[in-house]
């Protein structure tokens, strides 16, 4: 793989920022976009707009086989079982809300237990407090380890016969940990409860197979993989999405309507009420097929090597805190230098050019339980080099400068 | 973008050592206020008198432009009437904006807080330095309606 000449395909990296040039590291946030997928979008816009599932004519015949040719990209891109399985939402945070809404709320009810942990970001938190409030479930955590880990000997503990549903994030957007979903869909079927996994900060990084992983559910944002905002998709096993009920009602998800009554199309579009996003997943259809060219276990190797060389790096800065384990970890680094709050490191480091996210990152039971209010966070993806990393240690080292200079 | 225009000197020293920090035992009017994208939070407590900002104090978690900001607040609103501090946070959010404001046209005495000028060239860190005074605001709008 070659960083170098992938960065050529991202325009916006190019450019200066407060005089610096700009070395992007707010990834986990959102990733930048190539040309080829803006060009999609734009192509699709210029020569093919139209309305899907509807028209007879031919623009209405493109725009149908440009939105469900994403969707089997999307299918293959994940290895589901049948594009039947995939579902196009806004993004993770809608799918996990349609899982909670439909699945959880028919089928959850009192003394039943819904299983999460702390690391949760709130878009894998709240659906499931708001899903337990409403069916009298209890909602129930899976004990952190000392470094942020979940162990499987505390996913045993957790789980009991009672469990019916169990919520974890593949990959932590502050942590960078990757969890062992392949053996907690295994603990969680063993007691006849589902697994819905999270893979927000999974899936633009790694090879992702949820068949092999046999998780229920998949969640999954286009706008962190190189496509754009406002499309993402859920995967979900036919016999589940076949017995859930759709959460919205309208046009397009429909069979046949009657005065009082009406029926359903088949899945996946009985959950795609209105007219769908379909330059989205245009645009989503192009960052798949970016990603597969370069190939998604050399962009796992790629930032495993980045995230490596930073590690070395920082351990050379001292008056800085890492959260998380050192090994076994995605592209995320989350740090607090001593004495400086988290804001003002990002401001500085803005001030060199370098984009780092620093706040609660939506996760704030998580800042609670590092003891802190708030963090750093840089995070790498494909297009970012080794300079990139060394501009950003550079410029930390300013930081910690200043400060020690401005606070006297 | 020059940072040096963001953490001035009087600035950081209000970090380091805010003034008016701590609690007050009974009879303040509390407010809380919280910046959710961020998680920096605050409790303000005044103690009104007479119409009059007798004592403020404060509480809280953040940054060093949130925190500066609460301290040299704190101290600026004291001895103020109600309507006085109201006319002050408006003067301060007219700041934030970059405008060009001249205190003794509102024949206010703004102290140290000029320092945070600098904070409207840095657009993303203009709701740390806010947070207090939303909260000043919101503590004289609730006494204003009490005695009314
Ligand atoms: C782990 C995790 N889950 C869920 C989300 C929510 O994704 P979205 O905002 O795209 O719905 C994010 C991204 O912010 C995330 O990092």
């Amino acid at each position: 793989m070659n960083e170098h000449e992938i960065r050529k395909s991202f325009p916006i990296l190019h450019q200066e920022v407060n005089g610096h040039p700009l070395v992007y590291l707010d990834n986990a946030a959102t990733s930048q976009k190539p040309i080829q997928v803006i060009e999609a979008i734009e192509n699709y816009y210029k020569k093919n707009n139209s309305n899907v599932h509807r028209g007879v004519h031919t623009l209405g015949n493109r725009a149908t086989e440009a939105y469900e040719g994403a969707r089997e990209k999307v299918a293959s891109f994940i290895n589901a079982g049948s594009s039947h399985e995939i579902v196009f939402t806004r993004g993770t945070t809608t799918a996990l809300n349609l899982v909670a809404q439909s699945y959880a709320r028919a089928f959850l009810k009192e003394g039943d237990e819904i299983v999460i942990t702390p690391a949760e970001h709130h878009s894998n938190l709240i659906p499931w407090q708001q899903a337990a409030k409403a069916t009298g479930a209890t909602l129930k955590y899976i004990p952190l380890q000392e470094d942020g880990t979940v162990s499987l000997e505390n996913v045993r503990k957790t789980i009991t016969h009672r469990t019916k549903l169990v919520s974890i994030a593949y990959v932590s957007n502050v942590l960078g940990t990757i969890n062992p979903i392949k053996e907690i869909a295994h603990i969680a079927h063993g007691h006849g409860a589902i697994l819905v996994v999270d893979g927000a900060q999974s899936t633009p990084h790694l090879k992702v197979d949820v068949q092999e992983l046999d998780c229920d559910f998949y969640a999954f944002s286009g706008h962190k993989m190189l496509g754009p905002t406002g499309i993402g998709a859920l995967y979900g096993k036919r016999k589940w999405l076949e017995k859930m009920e759709p959460v919205e009602f309208g046009g397009e998800m429909i069979d046949f309507v009657d005065l009082y009554d009406s029926t359903w199309k088949e899945i996946p579009w009985k959950f795609e009420g209105g007219t769908p996003i379909i330059a989205g997943a245009v645009g989503l259809g192009a960052a798949i097929d970016f990603l597969q060219e370069i190939g998604m276990n050399e962009i796992a190797a790629h930032e495993r090597k980045l995230v490596q060389y930073a590690f070395e790096k920082l351990e050379g800065i001292d008056g800085i805190t890492i959260y998380g384990p050192r090994k076994g970890r995605s592209g995320v680094i989350t740090f607090n230098l001593d004495h400086v709050h988290p804001h003002d490191v990002a401001t500085v480091l803005d001030a060199e050019g370098v984009a780092v996210r620093a706040g609660h990152h939506c996760c704030q039971p998580l800042m609670k339980w590092l003891n802190v209010t708030a963090t750093a966070r840089a995070s790498m993806y494909l297009y970012n080099t080794e300079e990139d990393i060394d501009r950003f240690i550079n410029a930390l080292i300013k930081t910690k400068e200043y400060f020690s200079h401005v606070l006297g | 973008m020059s940072l040096d225009d963001l953490y001035r000197r009087v600035i950081m020293d209000h970090y380091q050592k805010p003034r008016n920090r701590g609690t007050i035992e009974d009879g303040a009017v509390t407010v809380n206020l919280n910046n959710p994208t961020c998680g920096d939070r605050i409790q303000l407590q005044m103690r009104i008198e007479d119409e009059k900002i007798a004592e403020a104090k404060f509480v809280g978690e953040g940054c060093s432009i949130s925190m500066a900001s609460a301290s040299m607040m704190t101290e600026a609103v004291r001895g103020l009437s109600l309507d006085d501090a109201m006319k002050m946070a408006e003067l301060f959010s007219l700041m934030m904006q970059g405008k060009d404001i001249d205190p003794e046209s509102y024949g206010l005495d703004i102290g140290d807080i000029e320092a945070l000028q600098g904070v409207s060239k840095f657009p993303a860190r203009i709701k740390c330095a806010t947070l207090a005074w939303k909260a000043m605001e919101k503590g004289c709008g609730e006494c204003k309606l009490k005695s009314e």
